[in-house]
């Protein structure tokens, strides 16, 4: 495979009173396995169906009602796990997590706490071109969602809707090798990306498919190199915990609020207490999760109701064997092979559709241009009229069109803009609208000489001055493009008025 | 190891099973009784021995990907105590 080069960011450093702070940050994220049942039963998993209507009696708890475990999902978090270069565990565990809370029926969750189906992986979290931070991924487990409460249709009532009860829940944990509120954002967009690649995981953060909870201490300069010498947790901070980040905004936000609440107590003398803390986004701060305050004991023990899981190796190679391309390797593939900045291939590559029509529009065409047309002109142009790729307007082959009609030399780049504009609006095929409407440019260069000697013997005080100074002569370029509506090629125009100057 | 009430206060809070506070001192002794027999299981030697997690040799059973159940939220809340528009309605739990 190919690989690029890549430098460690810096860290994020916080000055205090009392010197300067770096973060640790270690994020736990939730991952919704994009599944059409549910983890345990054949309920559906559709967002926005009729409360409780997505519920079976084994997501509702009722007595006697026995889990079975939804193969895809096993399937998905073994995607995801290869996807991220982990060890997957043939033999893995489920037990049984145990809190009372109205949206959890069981009063268990069922999670894998002691036997995770995925082990150890990596995650390569791009910062700028060149520069990326290597995260460590400690495990991912499956798991059980909870239920919705919701708190604002009654006064005195809570009003709970089992529909994600039991949806099945990817839980990737990470080392604490995220040292800022922006790598951290960025790790969570490179997982939401690589998922996306793999189709494991929608990533849609508005419907609670994604979400994190953050884990955040600070230390001085010096300490996490020493965790790293050692494998010593304590000498980094004590950690607090931020649940239910679901958006990559609030995410740096609590993060850089609870750093400098944490850096506040302890340059105070004071010292951290390990919770768990909410963020509030309206007050753009963390505060204590009273329901949590209480030490949680979860009494983790093996789910009695199932048996281990235990997958074949050849399952797993062949899963691996038809893993797609994944982001770092498509994006290198675009540097190497098409000439690409790392930058506008970061672009290309942020998305699979995105990277795909890129592809069809560079088949045998010059990559830069093909790259360049893609981002500056459909990119901007989506992006204003808030579209997607998949709605674009405009095919890859009308912009390959295009493209090669630039190649020719049949328009100018001004023109192909205009051209673009009609194509993406009107529809149609370019190098047709190009004859039909008049817009090839003129290459003749008895027309164009025509067009500068009339711009000459028109302006003979302009001609002194460019004479005089041939910085001018552009005065001349711009108008005969105006002469010629713009059809004129620009090169030929250059040419033709300073010979014609005698520059 | 024994338990002492407070431990088996912790307990009852836990699982959210009420314990008059008279019958707390009783409750640690029979989970003391439990946990001593465990412990007297635990003297038995299992160096190398798999734990046993079903008694006949079984591959966790597995369902496809497909809807197949769900869709009848009337007979799902028909034991709640109190249901509104759908949802079930539960003393106020708000963070």
């Amino acid at each position: 495979m190919l690989d690029l080069a890549y430098t460690d960011p810096a860290p994020k450093r916080i000055s205090g009173a009392t010197g300067d702070w770096e973060l640790v940050i270690g994020l736990e994220v939730h991952a919704q396995v994009a599944s059409k049942a549910k983890l345990f039963s054949g309920a559906s998993t559709r967002f926005g169906a009729e409360p409780n209507s997505n519920v079976a009696f084994v997501d509702a708890a009722m007595p006697g009602m026995l889990p079975v475990i939804n193969e895809f999902c096993i399937e998905q978090a073994v995607r995801t796990g290869l996807g991220l270069k982990a060890a997957i565990n043939l033999r893995s565990a489920f037990d049984r997590k145990n809190y009372f809370y109205p949206d959890l029926p069981q009063g268990y969750q069922i999670s894998q706490l002691y036997h995770p189906l995925v082990g150890e992986g990596e995650v390569l979290v791009d910062m700028e071109p060149g520069v990326a931070r290597r995260v460590r991924i400690e495990r991912i487990h499956v798991e059980q969602d909870a239920g919705k409460s919701i708190h604002d249709m009654d006064p005195n009532m809570s009003f709970v809707d089992l529909n994600r009860t039991g949806v099945a829940l990817m839980e990737i944990v990470s080392r604490p090798d995220i040292r800022g509120p922006e790598e951290a954002a960025a790790y969570v967009v490179k997982l939401r990306q690589i998922m996306r690649y793999l189709g494991t995981c929608d990533g849609n953060m508005q419907n609670g498919n994604l979400r994190a909870d953050v884990n955040v201490s600070v230390c001085r300069p010096g300490d996490y190199e020493r965790y790293q010498a050692t494998g010593d947790h304590s000498v980094l901070g004590t950690r607090c915990e931020i649940k239910n980040m679901n958006s990559m905004r609030f995410i740096q936000q609590a993060i850089e609020y609870e750093a400098r609440r944490q850096i506040a107590i302890l340059e105070d003398d004071g010292s951290v207490d390990q919770e768990t803390r909410l963020f509030d986004p309206d007050r753009g701060e963390t505060r204590t999760m009273r329901s949590k305050e209480e030490a949680h004991d979860y009494r983790y023990f093996p789910c009695p109701d199932l048996l281990p899981l235990e997958i074949e190796q050849d399952w797993v190679d062949a899963i691996r064997d038809n893993l797609p391309e994944l982001p770092d390797a498509k994006k290198a593939r675009f540097v190497l092979e098409f000439g690409l900045s790392e930058y506008d291939a970061s672009v290309l590559t942020a998305d699979v559709e995105s990277a795909a029509f890129f592809e069809q529009v560079a088949e045998g065409r010059d990559g830069k241009m093909a790259a360049n047309w893609v981002i500056n002109e459909l990119f901007g142009r989506l992006k204003k009229d808030d579209l997607d790729i998949t709605a674009s307007p405009v095919s890859p082959a009308q912009i390959g069109g295009i493209v090669d009609l630039i190649g020719k030399g049949d328009i100018s780049g001004k023109i192909a803009k205009g051209l673009f504009e009609i194509v993406y609006t009107e529809g149609g095929e370019p190098a047709q609208i190009v004859e039909a409407r008049g817009m090839r440019q003129v290459t003749d260069t008895g027309a164009i000489e025509a067009a500068v000697d009339a711009v000459i013997a028109a302006n003979p005080a302009q001609v002194e001055k460019a004479q005089a100074n041939p910085k001018l002569a552009g005065w001349f370029v711009g108008q005969v493009m105006k002469a010629t509506g713009g059809k004129a090629n620009p090169k030929a125009v250059n040419e033709i008025v300073s010979a014609r100057l005698g520059l | 190891m024994s338990i002492d009430t407070e431990t088996a206060r912790r307990v009852a809070k836990l699982a959210r099973i009420e314990v008059a506070e008279a019958d707390l001192p009783q409750l640690a002794g029979e989970l003391s009784n439990i946990l001593t027999f465990m412990e007297q299981l635990n003297e038995v030697d299992v160096e190398g021995v798999e734990p046993m997690t079903s008694v006949t040799p079984m591959r966790l059973k597995r369902r496809r990907d497909e809807v197949t159940d769900g869709g009848y939220p009337d007979k799902v809340l028909s034991n709640a105590p109190d249901a509104r528009e759908g949802f079930y309605a539960v003393p106020k739990v708000v963070e």
